[in-house]
Order: structure tokens, then C-alpha cells, then sequence
């Protein structure tokens, strides 16, 4: 019998389609799969088992009442904890919002549940999306299922794990400076920001108001297309949401798949984002990518961006700015975590009591350095600079795509590295940002999907494809040529060469940590079927 | 500014932890000092080609007017909204005394 | 946004071409996100000029700096303290169904020269903003019910110094007549200071209604550090010459012009009609007027009967009964339905809650009795109880009838046109 989770979320949808497979059936396998590896992986925060078995044996129920449902109807799906659901907690992986259940749902999961998918749960992520690992997780890690002493990723690390190990045929991520598009670099899974606007925010716990967007996290491209069709399109309550028509993503992806000639095709090389500093596995990769994309009739460009040496800068400054404010509303008073100063104390106590206690370290210093770069007598030096180079990275992007169609750079400068190697090194982890951020401060679209491992640590590697805003089709249309032209000449997906042990063997051969001690601590949420506390 | 060096001090970083409302440990304080003072060295490079002449993005995708009509849309209940708070009283939120004034 | 627009136009501001949010970032429980979202660098309003009159008709132009959006904080009750207040309370309550609510917030410029008609003159010019904010219809602008709030900056300058001294901004202030004491006030306290050589600091103050004084609030200091920026969640507003010429075509006469057309409407001398001004009900008058009153019984109600129940309860007359109620009442005793006494109760109950005069008149059963018989009856029993009366009207002592009258209205209990029962009393001694 096939093994229900490994199947990709569209085969897995046609099957359900034509009742040849249940959704609790599909429901069962996901929660057994999350039974057996979250002990390794720790990728969920919450797993909601009775409540997606009770939800798609729903959705059997009406199909076999002859209802007609959405395409996706009864596939499980994984949503990070970023996200508000009203159902289950939504911490977005902090302390200070420990338990708490939102009195509503974002839009991007009640046009989920509309759809007829079957929320699992909810996956682990850095704390508030700040970070590249998911080690700022006031949880605990999520390891990397090709090697567990491995970072996954992150700030979407969870989401990217559970789909990279076929805990979830696809999830819902969201990518502020890269954390859809890293996780699934590092993780061999494909990841998609859509365009600003593109697929609403309301509901998704902000970060930066003017970087984030939602998006789809899977192993395909074409499954990353199917939940954009889902989840996209304009929402009244997000002011900055496009009233765009968009089209099928669906329809694009096959398209890309069925046709696989790219003639006439212009495919743009950031110089400034290839050669040094990145690792040789990830520049070879790249190239034979590249390579395979020029055999089918692209012409491969190299273009410039003078300045995307200072996204990183404008980044991480305009990021702490917004963040600075929009993470002033966890203060004690509406919800979440209240701590009270010995003796009791001013509101004003209580709250910097309950922010000193309920905050990581990461977020303390995104805080303050945001709150340093709006005071008065630096704005103009650094949020009003760094608003300045913002325009400038946009007119790098309108050049180079008056050059050429789509635009590729690594995903990632590395593989996968190890847990503990960066955590206290907060700007050697900003720079992984580097490809990522670009995208984020332009607004455009950018999708990440998997070409390789690099040969000398065997783990994988992706490519980046950006676009022009709006032209997210584009994206999922050459994204499929490639993915296709790619299995043609692997014979299979990439994800089939993930390591049943996830790479515990591998861990012993090179003689890293052992095992046991990659495991996790049981804590509140891992339960597969009892939630989070 | 800028030109001066980007050296954080300690009665900084209270500062800012102040108008954040953060009760950083002394010990968080000195260490945010050191670890803010070479970010801010790092990032205080977008100074070098944010001329003048060069307009500010606020948002990434221009959009203006976005209006909707001024009518009342979907709200929460009382319950609802009262539903994560840490203490409620009388269908309102509860906080201990508070030592400043409105502003 | 049109309201905004409105505003500014009617406060001859210009409209600005491309206007944006801010959030202006500060803790306090009263905030939902810890920020307000703002105007700052490119407010939707500004540059504009009022025009405000004095009680003695004086003219005086005040200069707008600016008119910005903003949205409006939750509402604060502070429990466990003596007075309600915040210091000494011991826990407060927030309730946010006010936050959020779209308002706006007009700046002046420095008003020089106003000296010792300066608490006069902010009581005019607040008055007129009320004025214009309820005729363009975006707002009751009840300062007692926080529509309309002001914060009343005052600084005093040495005559011949040129430099502005240190200002103090007074809030709390909930009604027109708070702003003149509260003006005048803090002009006395800080003049008592510089006087003695002092300095004033500058600071916040608050209004304190029952003892008439201000007193110290926060400091202004280097603390304050709002760290504005612009708002990511909002997009910038970009007025079109169309809506910005639809919106002034409609907008409303000035408050002065408005005033200037009234008073001739309704033929009143300059006496009557500055009355009306001082009362702050020329609005008032207009819409019980507009609903079918005679300009003459709307100013007799008003500022009579109406005005003393609200100077006894110190409310504004405004806030007892609506135009209508009193355009209601008016047509009820002008046609004859009830007597003035009748309708000052008729008042009292509207001015209870008690629904509209037609019916307080039903439920406390008040109409006049127009059945001549029942007079008839009530008069015929007087006469029979005074035989005297009789004889001295047959004399051609009409006066004398005053006696009769009297007993009879204190039978009807007041239900009745004293006229009618005269006209009646007259027939009955000549039959």
C-alpha cells in the first residue's frame, strides 16, 4: 500500500477526489508520522490530532454526500504558530504568548478550513520570526530531518522540517527576509513569498508590517501553487493587500511541468550574489542548475545590483524598527503572559516585568536596536537611510528586470550549519539573509526550491527565482520547468535521498554528537495528540 | 549621529530599555551595549549612498486611497475580546495602578 | 476622511496633496497597540484661518497651524482612589470600545496680542470650532460627552521681549466656560510667578472644574521620544482635485455668515440676538426654527425656561432636549393644546426622559380642557358659591370676574385656556 505522506499534496488531493482514499485516512497517516519523528524533530508546537480527524471526517462526509469540494478538500496541512488560529494556540514561538488562544482566525487559515483542508497544527518557528534557525524558539529547536545536529532553517524551520520529513504533505510559512525561502533551501522543500500584498496578512503576527508576507512551504512546486491559489487574493481587512486578479498558480505550475523547452526565457545572474562567500557545494549546484536551465533554451544573463550590499544594513534596520512598535501590544493588559514584580508594582512595572521575562534574547535586542534606530537624532541617519537604500534596491530590480524575465541566486550562502554554530553571533547569522532580504524590501516575489546536495556534506542546496511584483505565475511557470528538468535528471525527487535516521548515521560516522543528545527535552506542545498547555 | 562613533553606552541602552518598556537585567544592559555597538557599526553603512536626492520607500508596493466604506464590520463580542486577558472586571480589562499620565 | 477634508476647508486650511500616517509610539494601557496611529510630517490639513467673534462683536482672525488625523485612545476608570482619579487609585479599568474612533486634531498658531481678553477669546474660538464641527455634521462636539476636547496652551511674554515664554498645556477642560477660567487661571498663576521672579516650567496641567484651579501634571522632558515613523499598515491618502472641490462646493456658510443671515432672518435686535450668541444656541435656534417654530417662541423657550433648568443643573441647554422636542412643544401651546404653564411641564418631563412633549402630554395626562361643558359645570358651581361676583359683573364690573376665573382653573387643576374660560364666565353672568 502506498505510504500516504509521502505522496505530494496534489496526487494526495486527486486520490481523496476520487474516494479512493479518505481524508481520515490521510488525516491518520500525517498524525501517525508526526507520532514517530516528533521525538527527533520537535517541528510542532501544537498538534491538534482529534480535532483534525474530527474535521476530515467532515470532509468525508460530505463528499460522500455527493458535495462538490475545493480541489484540496481533505489534505492535511501544517500552519505556522505565526499565524492566528482560533482553535488552537498561536504563540509564534514566544514566551509571552504562551496558550493563548486568538478569538480569531487569520484570514489566509479560515480560507484553509474553507477550502476544506485539514489543519494539523502548529509548527515551530524563532520566536516572533526573528531569526534564521529556529533556535530563538522559546520552545526548543527544530532539528534538521537530513541531519538532526543541523539548524533546519528558520525563521519557518518547523513548518519546513515537518513537510521535508513527510509530517505534512505542505504548510503555510511566512517570509519577512527569508524565512520561507532558507528553511526550505536547507531542507530540500520548495518555498514560496509571494508578492507584498499578494496573500493577506490580517491574522499573521507581525513582524515587520512592511516585509511580511504569507506563503505556501511543500515539496513541489506545484503543491506550493496549489495553496497560493488557496490562500491568495485580496482581503478588506489588510489595507496594503492588492485587488489584483490573479491567476491560476495551478495552472502555471503545470504549464511549467508539461512544456519543458525555455526558449526565449531570460535568466538573470545577481553578480553580486554568486561566487564568494558562498560555500563551493552551493556555487556548483547553482551552476549546474543554471547550466541545465541554458540546455533547455534560456539565455543566462549576468546582471548587477550596486546596491544589494546594503540590504542586509537597511534590513536590519528597518526590520527592529517596525518590529520595535509592533511588538509594543504584548504589555500585559489585552492577553498573554503577566508578570507582577515582587510586592506587586505599577502597570508600568508590570509591564516591563512581563517583556523582561516573556522576550528571548534575540527579541530583546531587535527591540532596543529598533528603538535606537526611530529615536530622535538618529531616525534620519538610520530608519530614514535606510528607507533611501530601500529605493535603491527597487531601482537595482527595475534594471535588471528590464534585462531579463526572472532573476536566480542561491537560496542560501551555505547548507544547512550546525546547531549552537551561530546563536551567539547575531550578525554572522544576519548574514544568511543575504539573498533572501533583497526580495523582502522590493516587494517582489521570490521562490525557493531545492537542486541538490552539495557534494561535500550531502546536504541539500537550493535556488532562488524572483520576479517583477506580480509575476508570482512566472515564478511557479520556470520554477516547475526546473524542478522537472531536475527529477528527469535525478530519476526522482530530492527528498527521496532523505535519510530514514535523518542522518543519525551519518552523525556517527563523522563523529558528531550522538544521537541521544539531539533529542529534544519533552516539553508542552510536542504531545502528538494532547497540544500544547 | 553618523560621523560620530557608533559606541553604545550602558545608560544608552537603559534608555532605550525604558522607552521599550523592557526591565533588562544590569547584566543584559552591558552585554546589549557591546553586541548593539558593532550592529550599529555594521548597519550604519546605509549611509553611504542614502543621498538627498534619494526618495524614501515606506511600502514596497505604491498603493494610496484604500478606503472601505465607514460602516460597522465584523467586531468580537465582549467575551471574546475579554477572552486572553490576563484579568478582567466589569466587561473590561484590569491593570494595576498606574504611576503616569495620559499623554 | 471626506469629514477631514471638510474640516480643513471650513477652517480655510489647504488640503494636502499626498497626506500619511504615523505611529507615534508610547506605553500606556489606554493604547491597544502601545502606539497611536498619527499624523506627523504630512498632516491631511494645514495653514488656515478663523475667524472668531468676540462678546462685543469684536472680530478676530486665528491662525491654524495644522489639522491631523488620528485615532482616539480606550477610556480609563481608575478605581480605589478617593477621587477618581489616577494618583491614589488602586487599580483601573480599560475598556477599549473608544479606541480607534477616527478624530481630529486642530493646532493653532501662537495667538498674540489677545492679553487680557485672552480666556474671552479661547472660549470664542473654541466655541466656533464647535460651531463649524456641527455644521458640517461631523460631530455633536459636546464637550461634556468628550466630542470636543481641548488642551489650552498659555505663555505670557514680557512686554518688549520678543522670545515666547514657557508654555503650559492645561487639559481636562469639558465645557466653553472651562476654557475662559481655565485660561484666565493659568495667565493669573503664571503671571503671580513671573511676578515674584520666578520660572514656569513647562508642563502638562490639569483642569480641576470644582475648585477652578489647575494643577501640576508630567513634565515635559527629554523622555519623550514618541519615535515616530510612518505607519506600514496604512497606505498614504491622496485627496483628488475632484473630492476636494465636491467637498467645498458643499461645505456649509461660516459660523459668522451663518450668524450675520440668522439674526436678519429672524428680525431680532443686536441685543436679542448676542443673547442667543451667549447661550451658545444659535444652532439651537436655527434647527427648532428649520423644524416650524416662529423664530420669537424658539428664543422665548430657550432662553427661558430651557436655559434656567440648565443653569440650575450647570449643563449646557443644549444637551436637555432637541430642536425638535422644543419645535414640538411650541406648536402644542400655540395651538392652544396647552397653556405656557402646561408646557413648561410638558418640559420637565422631556427634559426626564420621559419621550416627546406629545407624549408626556399623554402620559401625564396635561391637555387642556377645551370641553365647554366641564367649564360650564365648574363655572356655574362658582357662580352659585359667589353670588356676590355676579352681581358686580351685571354691574358692568368686569374685573370682578378675575375671582371666578381663578376658581374655576384651580378646578381644572390648570387644564385650561384661562381666555375661554373668561369669554364663557362673561355669557354665563350676562344670560
Amino acid at each position: 500500500m502506498t505510504d500516504l505522506t509521502r505522496l505530494p499534496a496534489a496526487d494526495l488531493a486527486d486520490l481523496l477526489t476520487r474516494r479512493e482514499v479518505s481524508s481520515v485516512e490521510a488525516t491518520r497517516a500525517s498524525l501517525d508520522r508526526i507520532a514517530a519523528a516528533e521525538g527527533d524533530l520537535h517541528a510542532f508546537l501544537h498538534v491538534a490530532g482529534d480535532a483534525a480527524l474530527k474535521r476530515a471526517s467532515e470532509i468525508d462526509q460530505l463528499r460522500a454526500d455527493g458535495h462538490d469540494l475545493g480541489p484540496l478538500a481533505g489534505v492535511p496541512v501544517a500552519i505556522k504558530d505565526v499565524l492566528c488560529t482560533k482553535d488552537m494556540p498561536s504563540t509564534a514561538g514566544s514566551r509571552i504568548l504562551e496558550g493563548w488562544v486568538p478569538p480569531y482566525d487569520a484570514t489566509v487559515v479560515a480560507r484553509l478550513r474553507s477550502a476544506g483542508l485539514v489543519p494539523l497544527g502548529k509548527t515551530n518557528m524563532d520566536e516572533f520570526a526573528m531569526g534564521s534557525s529556529t533556535e530563538h524558539s522559546a520552545y526548543g529547536p527544530t532539528h534538521n530531518p537530513w541531519d538532526l545536529d543541523r539548524i533546519p532553517g528558520g525563521s519557518g524551520g518547523g513548518s519546513a522540517a515537518a513537510v521535508a520529513a513527510f509530517e505534512a504533505p505542505f504548510a503555510l510559512g511566512s517570509d519577512t527576509g527569508g524565512s520561507i525561502r532558507q528553511p526550505a533551501a536547507v531542507t530540500g522543500t520548495v518555498g514560496m513569498k509571494p508578492t507584498y500584498g499578494g496573500v493577506s496578512r490580517y491574522g499573521a503576527i507581525a513582524l515587520a508590517s512592511s516585509l511580511d508576507q504569507v506563503g505556501p512551504v511543500s515539496r513541489t512546486v506545484l503543491d506550493s501553487a496549489l495553496l497560493h491559489d488557496v490562500i491568495g487574493g485580496h482581503d478588506p481587512h489588510d489595507s496594503t493587500s492588492l485587488e489584483d486578479v490573479w491567476p491560476s498558480f495551478a495552472d502555471a505550475a503545470r504549464a511549467g511541468a508539461s512544456n519543458l523547452a525555455l526558449s526565449g526565457l531570460r535568466v538573470g545572474v545577481v553578480r553580486e550574489l554568486h561566487g564568494e562567500g558562498f560555500q563551493a557545494g552551493v556555487r556548483q549546484r547553482f551552476d549546474e542548475a543554471l547550466a541545465l536551465l541554458a540546455a533547455a533554451g534560456a539565455e543566462i544573463v549576468e546582471v548587477s545590483a550596486p546596491h544589494f550590499e546594503y540590504a542586509i544594513a537597511a534590513y536590519y534596520l528597518i526590520l527592529p524598527a517596525e518590529a520595535s512598535s509592533n511588538l509594543a501590544k504584548y504589555d500585559s493588559v489585552r492577553f498573554g503572559l503577566r508578570v507582577t514584580p515582587e510586592g506587586g508594582g505599577t502597570v508600568e512595572q508590570v509591564m516591563s516585568a512581563t517583556r523582561e521575562a516573556g522576550f528571548g534574547p534575540e527579541v530583546k535586542r531587535r527591540i532596543i536596536l529598533g528603538t535606537y534606530a526611530l529615536s530622535a537624532g538618529y531616525y534620519d541617519a538610520y530608519y530614514g537611510s535606510a528607507q533611501k537604500v530601500r529605493t535603491l534596491i527597487q531601482r537595482d530590480f527595475d534594471a535588471a528586470f528590464s534585462q531579463v524575465d526572472v532573476l536566480v541566486t542561491p537560496s542560501a550562502p551555505t547548507t544547512a550549519f550546525k546547531l549552537g554554530d551561530k546563536i551567539d553571533d547575531p550578525l554572522a547569522m544576519y548574514l544568511n539573509d543575504i539573498t533572501t532580504i533583497p526580495a523582502n524590501l522590493a516587494g517582489i516575489p521570490g521562490m525557493g526550491l531545492p537542486i541538490g546536495l552539495a557534494p561535500e556534506d550531502g546536504l541539500p542546496v537550493g535556488i532562488q527565482l524572483m520576479a517583477p511584483a506580480r509575476e508570482d505565475a512566472r515564478l511557479y511557470k520556470v520554477g516547475a520547468t526546473l524542478e522537472a528538468l531536475l527529477h528527469d535528471t535525478w530519476g526522482h525527487p530530492l527528498l527521496d535521498l532523505l535519510p530514514a535516521d535523518f542522518g543519525r548515521s551519518r552523525a556517527g560516522a563523522t563523529g558528531h554528537a550522538s544521537p541521544a543528545h539531539l533529542v529534544p527535552p519533552p516539553g508542552p506542545g510536542t504531545e502528538p495528540d494532547g497540544g500544547t498547555a | 549621529m553618523p560621523d560620530e562613533s557608533p559606541s553604545i553606552t550602558a545608560d544608552q541602552v537603559q534608555h532605550l530599555a525604558n522607552l521599550a518598556r523592557i526591565a533588562l537585567t544590569p547584566a543584559e544592559i552591558e552585554h546589549l551595549a557591546v553586541e548593539l555597538g558593532s550592529i550599529v557599526e555594521s548597519v550604519r553603512k546605509v549611509t553611504e549612498v542614502a543621498t538627498p536626492d534619494v526618495p524614501a520607500t515606506s511600502h514596497p508596493i505604491p498603493l494610496t486611497n484604500i478606503f472601505r466604506a465607514d460602516v460597522v464590520g465584523d467586531t468580537l463580542t465582549n467575551e471574546q475580546a475579554l477572552s486572553g486577558a490576563p484579568e478582567a472586571f466589569d466587561g473590561r480589562f484590569r491593570v494595576s495602578a498606574i504611576l503616569g499620565e495620559e499623554q | 476622511m471626506r469629514y477631514s477634508i471638510s474640516l480643513g476647508l471650513a477652517l480655510g486650511c489647504s488640503i494636502a496633496e499626498s497626506s500619511r500616517f504615523a505611529r507615534k509610539n508610547y506605553f500606556y494601557p489606554d493604547l491597544a497597540k502601545n502606539y497611536q496611529i498619527s499624523q506627523y510630517d504630512e498632516p491631511i490639513a494645514f495653514e488656515g484661518e478663523v475667524e472668531v467673534e468676540l462678546d462685543d462683536g469684536t472680530l478676530v482672525r486665528i491662525p491654524i497651524e495644522r489639522a491631523h488625523m488620528e485615532e482616539d485612545a480606550g477610556k480609563l476608570t481608575h478605581v480605589g482612589g478617593a477621587t477618581g482619579r489616577i494618583q491614589g487609585a488602586e487599580y483601573s479599568l480599560v475598556d477599549y470600545n473608544r479606541a480607534g474612533v477616527p478624530l481630529v486634531e486642530i493646532v493653532t498658531k501662537p495667538i498674540f496680542g489677545a492679553e487680557h481678553r485672552a480666556p474671552e477669546l479661547a472660549r470664542a474660538y473654541v466655541g466656533t470650532i464647535r460651531d463649524i464641527v456641527r455644521s458640517l455634521g461631523v460631530s455633536d462636539a459636546r464637550m461634556e460627552r468628550g466630542n470636543l476636547r481641548c488642551d489650552a496652551n498659555v505663555s505670557l511674554r514680557p512686554r518688549g521681549q520678543e522670545k515666547l515664554g514657557t508654555r503650559t498645556e492645561t487639559k481636562n477642560v469639558n465645557s466653553l466656560r472651562s476654557v475662559e477660567r481655565a485660561v484666565r487661571y493659568e495667565i493669573q498663576r503664571q503671571a503671580a510667578i513671573l511676578a515674584g521672579g520666578g520660572t514656569i516650567i513647562q508642563e502638562t496641567r490639569h483642569w480641576h472644574e470644582d475648585t477652578g484651579t489647575t494643577s501640576a501634571g508630567r513634565p515635559k522632558s527629554d523622555a519623550d521620544d514618541y519615535r515616530y515613523f510612518p505607519e506600514p499598515d496604512l497606505l498614504p491618502v491622496v485627496p483628488s482635485k475632484e473630492l476636494i472641490a465636491e467637498l467645498r462646493a458643499a461645505l456649509p456658510e461660516s459660523p459668522a455668515v451663518f450668524r450675520r443671515r440668522l439674526q436678519t432672518e429672524y428680525g431680532f435686535t443686536d441685543g436679542e440676538f448676542r443673547d442667543i450668541l451667549n447661550a451658545n444656541l444659535l444652532v439651537e435656534m436655527e434647527q427648532t426654527v428649520a423644524a416650524g417654530a416662529a423664530p420669537a417662541q424658539a428664543r422665548k423657550w430657550w432662553l427661558g425656561e430651557i436655559l434656567r433648568i440648565a443653569n440650575a443643573r450647570g449643563v449646557e441647554a443644549g444637551t436637555l432636549i432637541s430642536p425638535f422636542h422644543v419645535s414640538e412643544l411650541i406648536a402644542l401651546v400655540e395651538s392652544g393644546r396647552l397653556t405656557d404653564r402646561l408646557g413648561r411641564q410638558v418640559l420637565e418631563g422631556v427634559v426626564a426622559g420621559e419621550g416627546s412633549p406629545d407624549e408626556v402630554v399623554k402620559a401625564r395626562g396635561l391637555a387642556v380642557v377645551s370641553d365647554d361643558a366641564a367649564l360650564l359645570a365648574a363655572i356655574d358651581e362658582a357662580l352659585a358659591s359667589q353670588p356676590d361676583v355676579l352681581a358686580k359683573i351685571r354691574d358692568g364690573k368686569v374685573q370682578a370676574a378675575g375671582a371666578v376665573i381663578g376658581a374655576v382653573m384651580k378646578a381644572m387643576r390648570g387644564q385650561a385656556d384661562a381666555a375661554r374660560v373668561r369669554e364663557l364666565v362673561l355669557e354665563r353672568a350676562q344670560g
